[in-house]
């Protein structure tokens, strides 16, 4: 493992998130980036002239383009000295503060601008077609047997837990549910004003089994920015600092049928080393915010980040309430199931929350006390992970 | 959008195993330094990366690792084939591929013993899929 830190070098100073919606109205992706990242300028207080940094996570329209990273820089008139690309799918947001932060560590940047944003239109999708490709090898070996998406793997994940440990189906129910209770006091979230029982998660159609509907995100339209700033932006900024207390990455695959153990992700090992640089215990953490694409994927992140043991995810989620008033409070936003998923902004909506609960602005929602947060970006097919340690430094 | 049944590329690294596929013949590439078998298809050996690999014949004989079953098919293709069992094979030979099992669904449990058959799906194309042994 290695040794790199970047404990307590920077800090997220603003934030700007769109509330997600089924219909962005004929606006592009970058479009709602750009929206956001006024919106996060604000919540920072900073000057645009600050902003010496940006990082993107592109968006479906962006496919088949180069050099994105100045694109986006010139469309939001900016002159970074430090600017790229980060794609780790649904890993890229947490992604890119950490990378935010190695590259103030170096001095390389002060203000980094992390950049999130989809815009879902069935006009996209018609474009879309003959531009995305799938690896040559998927192509050949997965593809010709009818892989439903991504939605297969973690099915077949889930499949795999339930034969080996006996976890319930209504284990993984309760986490949707207790998701969606968060939600009905969050606003922005898509499926704010529709709760949901244990039952109606599993009468939902059963779509690739053992995954019900209300089990699987929802893809929306939206953005989400935040600003990452060195010390001394953050030690003067208007609001409460959410230092990065620590950060780790870990990869092993990109295709379903490369995996090796498919009930262990490598959040096993993000989560670790986030966790060593951070110096924080499990215990200690006041909130759980980590990438939920799938019921399975909380379930499988719970054990792999050390929060209960390989096996014992159905029963911990039985004897814990995840909700906002619980003992153990998860994606207290609602989670991407809730909140909805604007692409790779829907990674970000987990450090959003996590800062809004860190400076209490999280309203209806906010936990009593929430100064330690744990954040998990998940990408591709449990490929890709990145762990953070979030942390108001009380 | 295309509706034809997603198919391989036949030519390149690959070319060997779905050649052997249309004889209705399972084979893999294996590492002649390390002695591993490996799939998929690859110009380098990914345990010790020899590029020393000749092709093998294998039992396909296998046991189910994971499955599920798709009732909401991604592509056009499969839609007359709803439901149907995509899975993880971890055959004999220590390598996993990805098939579909045929079997009624009631039938079908993770770590049951599985063995290849041949769908012959046009003049050119032959895919390997798995039953019950």
């Amino acid at each position: 493992m290695n040794s790199y830190s970047v404990r307590e070098v920077a800090a997220i100073t603003g934030i700007g998130e769109l509330k997600p919606t089924r219909d962005p109205g004929g606006k592009r992706a970058l479009e709602l980036m750009a929206e956001a990242a006024r919106l996060a300028l604000l919540d920072a207080g900073l000057e645009k002239r600050d902003i010496d940094g940006i990082l993107i996570a592109p968006p479906m329209e962006f496919l088949g383009m180069m050099m994105l990273p100045s694109y986006v820089g010139e469309y939001l008139g900016i002159r970074p000295s430090y600017a790229n690309v980060v794609d780790l799918g649904g890993a890229s947001a947490a992604g890119m503060v950490a990378r935010a932060a190695a590259a103030i560590a170096i001095g390389q940047c002060r203000n980094v601008l992390c950049l999130t944003g989809e815009a879902v239109s069935p006009e996209l999708m018609t474009r879309l077609i003959g531009t995305f490709r799938w690896s040559p090898e998927e192509a050949s070996f997965e593809q010709p047997y009818g892989p439903m998406g991504v939605n297969s793997a973690y099915a077949m994940a889930a499949m795999r837990h339930i034969h080996e440990f006996g976890t319930r189906p209504e284990d993984l129910a309760k986490i949707a549910v207790e998701q969606r209770k968060n939600a009905q006091k969050n606003p922005e979230a898509i499926f704010h004003g529709k709760p949901i029982t244990i039952e109606d998660v599993l009468k939902s159609r059963l779509v690739v089994d053992p995954l019900h509907l209300l089990e699987i995100v929802m893809p929306v339209s939206g953005a989400a920015a935040v600003i990452v700033s060195d010390r001394s932006v953050a030690q003067r900024a208007s609001k409460a600092p959410a230092w990065i207390l620590g950060a780790g990455e870990a990869y092993s695959h990109a295709v379903i049928s490369q995996v090796g153990n498919i009930t262990t992700t490598p959040v096993a090992r993000s989560a670790e080393h986030a966790f060593r640089m951070s110096g924080v215990t499990r215990r200690q953490i006041d909130l759980v915010s980590v990438y939920d694409c799938y019921t399975i994927m909380v379930l499988l992140t719970l054990e792999d980040a050390g929060f209960c043991d390989k096996g014992q995810g159905g029963a911990f989620v039985a004897e814990h309430d995840l909700s906002y008033q619980g003992d153990f409070p998860v994606n207290t936003h609602g989670g991407q199931l809730s909140f909805g998923q604007a692409g790779l902004a829907g990674g970000t909506s987990h450090i959003t929350e996590a800062v809004r609960q860190i400076r209490g602005e999280a309203a209806e929602r906010q936990l009593k006390n929430c100064d330690l947060v744990f954040v998990n970006g998940n990408g591709g097919v449990m490929s890709e992970e990145v762990s953070l340690v979030l942390g108001g430094g009380q | 959008m295309n509706l034809e049944r997603p198919l391989p590329e036949l030519s390149g690294v690959g070319a060997p195993f779905w050649q052997a596929a249309r004889q209705h013949r399972l084979v893999a590439p294996k590492c002649k330094q390390c002695g591993k078998v490996l799939f998929y298809p690859r110009a380098i050996c990914p345990f010790d990366w020899n590029s020393d690999l000749e092709w093998v014949e294998l039992s396909g004989q296998g046991l189910i690792y994971t499955y599920t079953v798709v009732r909401q098919p991604a592509h056009p293709a499969f839609a007359e084939r709803v439901p149907y069992v995509l899975a993880l094979i971890e055959l004999a030979e220590g390598i996993r591929i990805m098939s579909n099992v045929v079997a009624p669904l009631e039938a079908i449990q993770i770590g049951m013993p599985v063995a290849v058959r041949f769908e012959d799906v046009d003049e050119e194309v032959s895919l390997p899929f798995f039953v019950p042994e």
